[in-house]
């Protein structure tokens, strides 16, 4: 066991776990942050996405030693009322249908976003092919990234 | 005092001391109704909240097919509530939502669309003659309008809020009359999914995320053969293992019962165990394959015979197709949410939190596997992360409960991605074998089919998909289907029969239109020119899909029909092979569902139906010695993004009974795109998963 400080969603904390516990098992059962998900284990289907000092992250496949320091952001802390705007344009084109995949889905479109503002169509395919939606809501996934790149230009980068 | 009220009460005080740290301590029913007076209940389906609030109860499972959506939609067309104040819950198994709960067949509209709506019309009309009481006027001079009774002669309101408790009181009334198609205000008009606020911030409860106080996790080691047993079981190593508490025997395998899912699954990877593999192991892919090849030869015409029934009508026509041969793999369902179920087994209840689709059959499970009286058994329904007819099976849950009864307290079972893959109820692998005749002028007269694969679910389930042409003009015209059953499991998978006998029979309806010089189009059209409902979609796909309009060079076109679920689906795939990877550019879809609830959820079903069945011309499940050879999504192939088409949907107007849609697009794409190779490049694909060779 060892005591692993970070920063998870804005605020300071330290979890006393087995160095090699996954982060997604870190969130999911000992702090009971359910909004990350377990999808395979093996960082192959993204749905346990999360921001790593900014950057998407499969949790699954990150011990929780590594995460020491940094910063966590989940789709619980991406915003506080469903706001940010990939949120938002996935509410607007109603992309969920199960929804399982969508937190992953979201911390993966976030991301993109953040380093190409405008994506073009092959970007989207880059950033998001190995996030798998089983439901196969793709088409909608695509129309809510160009959406949400035109609020987040409108309102002002985020 | 409820116990259940005891409980929740006692976690949110709970949740409170314990901080900011557990801010995602979910109740396992994030109970709205509960806090409120049972006396504002209407009836199974409604309760209105004193502050105005309705409260749907949604009786069927949500799997991301839009029942939650669809179900509000018929109750509130009638309430007359205002569809921003709903709140929707599942209430778990009760005798008051009919004999057997579950969801499947695409089947829940279609099943409520009178019922619910006869349900939200009484509601309303208790709340209109509460308003009536009150004012001391004719129940005829109010009227319901958008949450509020409306006296008609003053103009005074009152909201359904200020009247709940008076109507819960009033005798329900029965044989309230629903409103005409024409009247409808909801249904049919695009309605955005009441579930995706929760479902894009992560708040939305699947099974998977129910967290209860002193709850354990635990994970399941089976026999990698199926039908295995445990031999010999040595687990020291196993229960040194931190966080783990215990190690039991169940039906299934050996369960690892820890304090978090990891450590459960760290303690499993420590257990050595010998296992009696049994009888399975002796089969491979290739000795299944000869099984269904020998099969097929029991409808062979005998030697030295004369000629039978429809081998007669083939020898007598005028030119005969040799048999060809197509074959599907095995397929697992692979929802994004693994299996998994909370169950927490008391000495004199139970109480089950999991995601099924088959609410009732998952009661009965727990009762049995508890020991148990069905009535002491409640099941608490949490959203579905996918199904597509796994979770019509109930082997988890019944694990779980046997897990939870060594225990007393609640215990989480998860399954990994690998258990999933290794031990689903697999789409059954399938051989086909198609021997067909023309007429003199090149138009099929008679056509033989026989299948053989492992039969499931219902009789007709191995042989639908080929009923569609029963009605056409064949001289002759059989299908014929051979069990072989080597021990792997199989079961519905979405769209059943249809998946596999739909790429069949469209695909080899092509060859016998190229054989006869026909067009494919042309084909169908004279096929089905017994059903004006399909051959409407097919003249509109036609027509969108601009069919007989030159492509660029190397670019096809390919049809498939389908008739499953009460609908009608009509699919034309343009695709091409490039660099020897197949592209598929654009899918017209007409369907024809009946009268349409949720045209948005249509769509969507649609598409996501389409998704579902492309990830069949790439994945496949091969057995070796009696186990699964794949293991997760790096060996099991699914669509990705990246190779999704543009999909344009149409629906046909229509009044006529609400027919299924979550199932109705599965069956057509893989015989549109295989079609679609075949015009394109001439090479025709009767074997899944498409492998690089048959396009080179």
């Amino acid at each position: 066991m060892a005591v692993v400080r970070f920063t998870l969603n804005g605020k300071l904390l330290a979890v006393e776990v087995a160095p090699a516990m996954p982060l997604l098992w870190v969130l999911r059962d000992t702090l009971g942050i359910t909004g990350t998900k377990f999808g395979c284990g093996m960082g192959l289907c993204g749905a346990c996405t999360v921001h790593i000092d900014g950057l998407p992250q499969r949790s699954c496949v990150t011990p929780i030693s590594d995460v020491a320091g940094k910063t966590v952001t989940t789709i619980e802390g991406l915003s506080p009322d469903r706001s940010h705007p990939v949120q938002r344009a996935w509410i607007e084109e109603d992309v969920p249908q199960c929804g399982y995949c969508q937190s992953g889905q979201i911390m993966s479109a976030a991301a993109l976003l953040a380093k190409t503002p405008n994506p073009t169509d092959a970007d989207i395919d880059t950033a998001m092919r190995n996030n798998i939606c089983r439901c196969g809501a793709y088409e909608q996934i695509r129309r809510a990234i160009h959406r949400a790149a035109q609020l987040r230009c409108a309102g002002g980068a985020r | 005092m409820n116990p259940a009220l005891n409980r929740r009460t006692f976690l949110r005080t709970g949740v409170r001391a314990a901080g900011g740290l557990l801010l995602g301590f979910h109740l396992p029913e994030r109970g709205l109704s509960a806090d409120m007076p049972a006396a504002n209940k209407l009836n199974a389906f409604v309760l209105v909240g004193n502050d105005d609030a309705v409260t749907l109860f949604i009786h069927k499972a949500e799997m991301g097919q839009g029942t939650v959506t669809s179900l509000s939609m018929l109750l509130a067309e009638e309430l007359e509530c205002d569809w921003q104040k709903i709140r929707t819950e599942f209430p778990g198994v009760h005798s008051a939502y009919g004999g057997v709960q579950c969801v499947g067949g695409s089947q829940s509209v279609r099943s409520c669309y009178y019922s619910l709506r006869e349900a939200g019309a009484a509601a309303r009309e208790m709340l209109l003659q509460a308003a009536a009481q009150k004012w001391g006027v004719a129940r005829t001079a109010c009227r319901a309008e958008n949450g509020c009774v409306i006296n008609t002669a003053t103009g005074a309101q009152l909201t359904y809020g200020n009247l709940a408790e008076d109507a819960a009181k009033l005798r329900a009334p029965i044989d309230v009359p629903v409103k005409s198609f024409s009247e409808f205000k909801i249904v049919g008009k695009p309605m955005r999914r009441l579930d995706t606020p929760g479902k894009v911030d992560g708040s939305i409860v699947f099974g998977i995320d129910v967290r209860l106080p002193h709850m354990l996790h635990a994970v399941v080691q089976r026999c990698p053969v199926f039908g295995g047993t445990v031999g010999r079981l040595d687990d020291a190593k196993a229960q040194a293992t931190p966080g783990v508490k215990k190690i039991v025997n169940i039906s299934s395998g050996v369960a690892v019962i820890a304090v978090s899912t990891w450590a459960a699954m760290e303690g499993r990877r420590n257990l050595a165990i010998e296992w009696n593999e049994g009888e399975v192991a002796a089969f491979s892919t290739p000795d299944i394959t000869r099984a269904f090849a020998t099969a097929m030869k029991t409808h062979d015409p005998v030697p030295g015979l004369p000629l039978m029934g429809i081998d007669r009508w083939l020898a007598d026509t005028a030119k005969r197709l040799d048999a060809v041969v197509y074959q599907v793999p095995y397929l697992a369902h692979a929802p994004m949410e693994p299996l998994n179920c909370t169950a927490w087994v008391k000495a004199d209840a139970a109480e089950v939190w999991a995601s099924t689709q088959v609410q009732s059959s998952a009661r009965e499970i727990a009762a049995r596997k508890s020991g148990l009286p069905l009535e002491k058994v409640q099941i608490h329904t949490q959203y579905l992360g996918g199904s597509f007819g796994r979770r019509g099976a109930v082997d988890y849950i019944g694990e779980a409960v046997e897990v939870a009864k060594s225990v007393g307290v609640p215990v989480k079972l998860t399954w990994s991605r690998e258990d999933d893959m290794q031990h689903d109820t697999y789409r059954p692998a399938s051989y086909c074998r198609c021997i067909s005749g023309l007429d003199a002028d090149g138009w099929p007269a008679a056509w033989k089919v026989t299948l053989a694969g492992t039969r499931f679910s219902d009789s007709d389930a191995a042989t639908e998909g080929f009923n569609l042409y029963t009605g056409a003009k064949f001289s002759g015209y059989t299908y014929l289907h051979r069990n072989v059953d080597p021990g792997i499991p199989v079961g519905c998978w979405r769209s059943r029969g249809y998946s596999q006998n739909t790429f069949f029979a469209e695909c080899y309806l092509d060859e016998m239109a190229y054989a006869g010089g026909k067009d494919p189009m042309e084909l169908r059209r004279r096929l089905v020119a017994y059903n004006p409902r399909l051959r409407n979609a097919l003249e509109l796909a036609a027509e969108k899909a601009e069919w007989g309009k030159p492509l660029p060079a190397g670019r096809g076109r390919g049809v498939s029909l389908v008739n499953n679920v009460g609908s009608y689906t009509v699919q034309i795939a343009e695709v091409a092979v490039e660099n020897g990877k197949l592209k598929v550019h654009r899918v017209i879809c007409v369907v024809d569902c009946g009268a349409v609830i949720n045209p948005a959820g249509v769509v969507q079903q649609i598409r996501s139906g389409i998704a579902y069945g492309l990830s069949a011309l790439k994945g496949g499940i091969t057995i070796k010695n009696g186990r699964v050879e794949q293991s997760n999504f790096h060996d099991y192939e699914v669509i990705r993004i990246d190779e999704m088409p543009t999909i344009d949907v149409h629906i046909m107007p229509s009044t006529d009974p609400p027919g299924g849609i979550g199932e109705a697009s599965t069956p057509g794409i893989a015989p549109a795109v295989c079609n679609a190779i075949f015009a394109a490049t001439g090479k025709r694909i009767r074997q899944l998963p498409i492998r690089a060779e048959d396009l080179a």
